[in-house]
């Protein structure tokens, strides 16, 4: 759809219209979290868009600060990303180990693999899902759900939470896999890829939702590295970038896997419908990373490396791994003496997207932003923090 | 004093069937989504399946309190929903139940059910305007442009039946149908008619704001559109004439195209009481062919239901009537 | 034109796939579970509400500083000399009592992190996730044997046995000077 040319002067003979503030409050079925979005629209055209954000905002921060070890940070980190927590807590363990030099066994980098891509899987799922949900199509919303279900049960059984696991130590982890792990694991990469078959053909080559979604909020490439975008909306204009093909961390540099960038098969290159079929696509890549990772996995004890207590030298790290979302990053700062932290700070992959918005949905109508909102996939958790 | 009382069963039999039959649908409805989304459902209420689930929301929304916000048009407010429905309902008058009961029997039946389900269009933005709220506003000028441009598609498809059948009155519609399957008027003039039943069947879909055309009542983004500021029997009310609305429209289609009250098989399972069941079970199965679609399709943007109105199915529903009314005269 | 009608083809298409599809799933199994008439079991690590028992405690308080919400609240008495408290099931000696342990389990994040340092695994998580209550103060949990007026009492008899203790370290000395001059009859202690 082209864009609009917006006259608020009143030229000879036409009427003179005015611009009206429509508020998308924090209280909206659509708006993924608690997030305000003034917008200056124009009839049903978009002007301008304003996001206020920190109605989450939870002072996890300052309360890293507080803690008193490195370990008891873990739960915390949890809570920023709520919907993909192993990705925070891999982040910032990383990070950790970077800056105490720890080395893990290759059997808990095997291990953290697995999970970082299975709730990758499960994100992308919940981001498909209420896509979907957003522009009226309720099904593929459950059937997302359905499978994520499976994903969360054998987190359970591993770690004993279904959602914020403090699974991922310092040094390890905190349980080894349970013995009826690799049985669900099996089933669940049988059936995973006829589910994502299934909700592709209801929703991903649906014309109606490819017409709802195509040419819309397009993000040019040069426009997504200015404002430092990341993960799947970068990956969506084209840009091939991955953090775990260009800075391999973990045992990526041992796995084959492709990383899918956007075409412009539906539309434009970097609109709507490229950044949602990327996150179709990463799903199948990172089903083929757990499936190569699973054979390799080697024995070990998951406890060896873990220390007795968390004493990093002085110094700062910044470590960046590749969330579902995007690039998250933690940058500590440790002051050698104490054993708790001196400054944490987390580079949250949704603040950093979310701040393209108001470039990308100028022009378009009221219903296309709900559909390029759904498209940067935000959790406010992590936005606010 | 007999001609009284005639009327008054003619209008209350079409009433009461809307009664049971809006009860049964809500239960369909819920069930049909839940199973669609691999889900159980009502489950509860009257033991099994929750079939008693709809009576215990009807008694529920007629307790509830009626709130008028303040600064909304008072008289607009109340009256609206009660346009709405009168709308549809009294279009009930001219559906021909079976081949010995017809509510009332007009020489323009059709064109007199085209014209009274413009009512609508006013209860809507009645609806809308006297919210006095920025969304209901939106949602109601969004459903009013929708109707009223899927209103000559509509016209057009049924204008084509006319012109096969040569009379506007419903029930010699059916009676020329009569005769079992394949007399039925969707196999005659082939294909034409089966793209007219399809450019009727969309264009339908459009008039009920039915997904994928229902963004008067988004509930992803407007709340609840025009409807947002209804409590208790207003809102039933507009439920209520939702549900009306898509059975005239599943039985105007099957009374043109399918052969009303006509039974497949011919003489088998025929007559006046068999009439009732064929009419009314045609009319369900695209009623729950409409339900199928809501929970299947994402919904259209405003502009887009506006392109496919003017943009695809005017166009070919002007070649159609050209082409069926060609043929019809070189037979 | 050709892309007008292809396009109409395909939307049309598509539409009778998704059909097809929700079709398909209206005969599939549904996979809701009736709960409450049907639970689910929760798998052996499962982690929820708290459970501390209290005759293993040894008062060394590594749960406290763990949590990271601090939800623990313990406050341990000395035991006096004379007094055995026994053993643990795990063979550790208790040398304190343990007179006020409450668990606030509306702050508790049920990370687990007050599991691993405890040396007699006195505490552990549960599987039971059906504890809400009506008023809130029913939320903080008292796993201590001993009520709040007991609890005063024993800190008194140790801050009294503390300080006969006391009173006897500094006695000693002058009971000796008094034994070395036996002709000051007045100053006996």
């Amino acid at each position: 759809m082209a864009t609009f040319e917006i006259t608020t002067r009143s030229v000879k003979g036409e009427l003179k219209t005015d611009t009206m503030i429509l508020n998308m409050g924090p209280q909206h079925p659509s708006t993924h979290g608690v997030l305000r979005l003034e917008l200056v629209v124009d009839g049903e055209i978009i002007v301008d868009v304003i996001p206020h954000i920190g109605y989450l905002h939870r002072c996890f921060e300052k309360h890293a600060e507080q803690m008193t070890n490195y370990q008891q940070v873990i739960p915390y980190v949890d809570r920023m990303d709520y919907v993909a927590a192993m990705g925070n807590e891999l982040a910032y363990v990383l990070a950790v180990e970077k800056l105490m030099g720890i080395e893990v066994p290759e059997r808990v980098q095997y291990i953290r693999v697995i999970m970082a891509e299975l709730q990758r899987i499960a994100s992308h799922l919940l981001a498909i899902g209420t896509y979907g949900l957003d522009l009226g199509a309720f099904t593929p919303f459950l059937w997302c759900f359905r499978e994520r279900e499976k994903i969360l049960d054998m987190f359970e059984i591993t770690c004993g939470a279904r959602l914020l696991y403090n699974y991922i130590w310092i040094g390890g982890l905190s349980h080894d896999l349970p013995s009826d792990f690799g049985k669900k694991l099996k089933d669940f990469l049988k059936t995973f890829p006829k589910a994502l078959k299934e909700i592709n053909d209801l929703l991903t080559f649906n014309k109606i939702f490819i017409d709802r979604t195509a040419n819309i909020g397009v993000l040019p490439a040069d426009v997504a590295i200015n404002y430092g975008c990341s993960g799947p909306m970068l990956r969506g204009s084209g840009v091939k970038f991955d953090l775990r093909k260009n800075e391999p961390y973990l045992v990526y540099d041992r796995f084959e896997f492709d990383v899918p960038i956007g075409e412009g098969k539906m539309g434009t290159v970097g609109d709507c419908w490229d950044r949602y079929y990327v996150r179709v696509r990463e799903m199948e890549e990172s089903l083929k990373i757990i499936e190569q990772a699973w054979e390799q996995l080697p024995p070990g004890d998951v406890h060896a490396a873990i220390p007795k207590k968390a004493r990093p030298p002085q110094g700062e790290v910044y470590f960046r791994t590749e969330n579902p979302r995007g690039e998250l990053g933690f940058y500590i700062i440790s002051d050698g003496h104490t054993s708790s932290p001196f400054r944490v700070k987390a580079r949250a992959p949704s603040f950093v997207n979310l701040s393209v918005l108001p470039e990308i949905s100028r022009g378009y109508m009221i219903a296309d932003l709900v559909a390029i909102l759904g498209s940067v996939d935000i959790v406010l958790g992590e936005v606010d923090r | 004093m007999p001609e009284i009382l005639n009327m008054l069963i003619a209008s209350v039999i079409p009433l009461l069937f809307i009664l049971v039959y809006a009860v049964v649908i809500l239960w369909v409805e819920i069930k049909v989504a839940s199973h669609v989304q691999d889900r159980l459902g009502y489950m509860y209420t009257g033991g099994f399946h929750g079939w008693a689930q709809p009576i215990a929301d009807l008694l529920k929304l007629l307790t509830k309190e009626h709130i008028t916000p303040a600064n909304s048009d008072k008289i607009l407010f109340t009256l609206a929903p009660f346009v709405v429905f009168a709308g549809s309902y009294a279009a009930y008058a001219a559906l021909p139940f079976t081949s010995t009961f017809i509510a009332a029997n007009l020489n323009v039946g059709i064109f007199y059910i085209i014209a009274i389900t413009s009512f609508v269009v006013i209860g809507i933005l009645m609806a809308g305007w006297s919210s006095n709220n920025k969304y209901s506003l939106f949602g109601a000028m969004r459903s009013v442009a929708q109707i009223v441009s899927y209103e000559i598609p509509t016209a057009l498809s049924i204008l084509t039946v006319v012109i096969v059948a040569g009379t506007l009155n419903l029930q010699e519609v059916c009676q020329m149908q009569k005769g079992g399957l394949f007399n039925w008027n969707i196999f005659k003039y082939p294909p034409f008619m089966l793209i007219t039943f399809l450019i009727y069947f969309i264009a339908s879909l459009a008039e009920v704001n039915r997904t994928p055309f229902d963004i008067p009542e988004a509930e992803s983004e407007l709340v609840a559109g025009y409807h947002t500021e209804y409590t208790g029997m207003k809102f039933a009310m507009f439920y209520l004439a939702e549900y009306a609305n898509m059975f005239l429209v599943s039985g105007i289609s099957a009374i043109l195209f399918f052969g009303g009250w006509d039974s497949p098989f011919g003489e088998f399972l025929s007559g006046p009481a068999w009439g009732v069941f064929w009419f009314v079970s045609k009319g369900l199965f695209f009623v729950f062919l409409q339900i199928m679609l809501r929970w299947t399709l994402p919904r259209l943007r405003v502009d887009q239901l506006m392109y496919v109105s003017w943009k695809v199915l005017t166009p070919i529903s002007f070649v159609n009537i050209m082409a069926v009314g060609l043929w019809a005269i070189l037979k | 034109m050709r892309q007008y009608f292809k396009n109409i083809f395909i939307a049309l298409w598509t539409i009778l796939i998704g059909l097809k599809l929700t079709f398909k799933h209206l005969f599939v199994r549904a996979v809701t579970i009736q709960y409450p008439d049907v639970k689910l079991k929760l798998p052996e690590r499962a982690r929820n509400r708290l459970y501390v028992n209290i005759d293993d405690c040894i008062g060394c308080r590594q749960c406290e500083m763990a949590c990271p919400v601090d939800c623990i609240t313990i406050e341990t008495v000395k035991a006096l000399p004379n007094e055995d408290l026994g053993v643990t099931s795990t063979g550790n000696k208790k040398r304190l009592w343990v007179t006020k342990f409450d668990i606030d389990i509306s702050k508790c994040c049920y990370c687990g992190l007050c599991v691993y340092p405890c040396p007699t695994e006195c505490i552990y998580m549960t599987d039971v996730y059906e504890f809400s209550e009506y008023k809130r103060h029913n939320l903080i949990y008292h796993f201590s044997n001993f009520t709040p007026e007991e609890a005063e009492l024993k800190k008194k008899q140790v801050e009294q046995f503390e300080l006969e203790q006391k009173m006897k370290k500094t006695a000693k000395p002058v009971e000796q000077v008094a034994v070395n001059n036996p002709g000051n009859p007045e100053e006996k202690s």
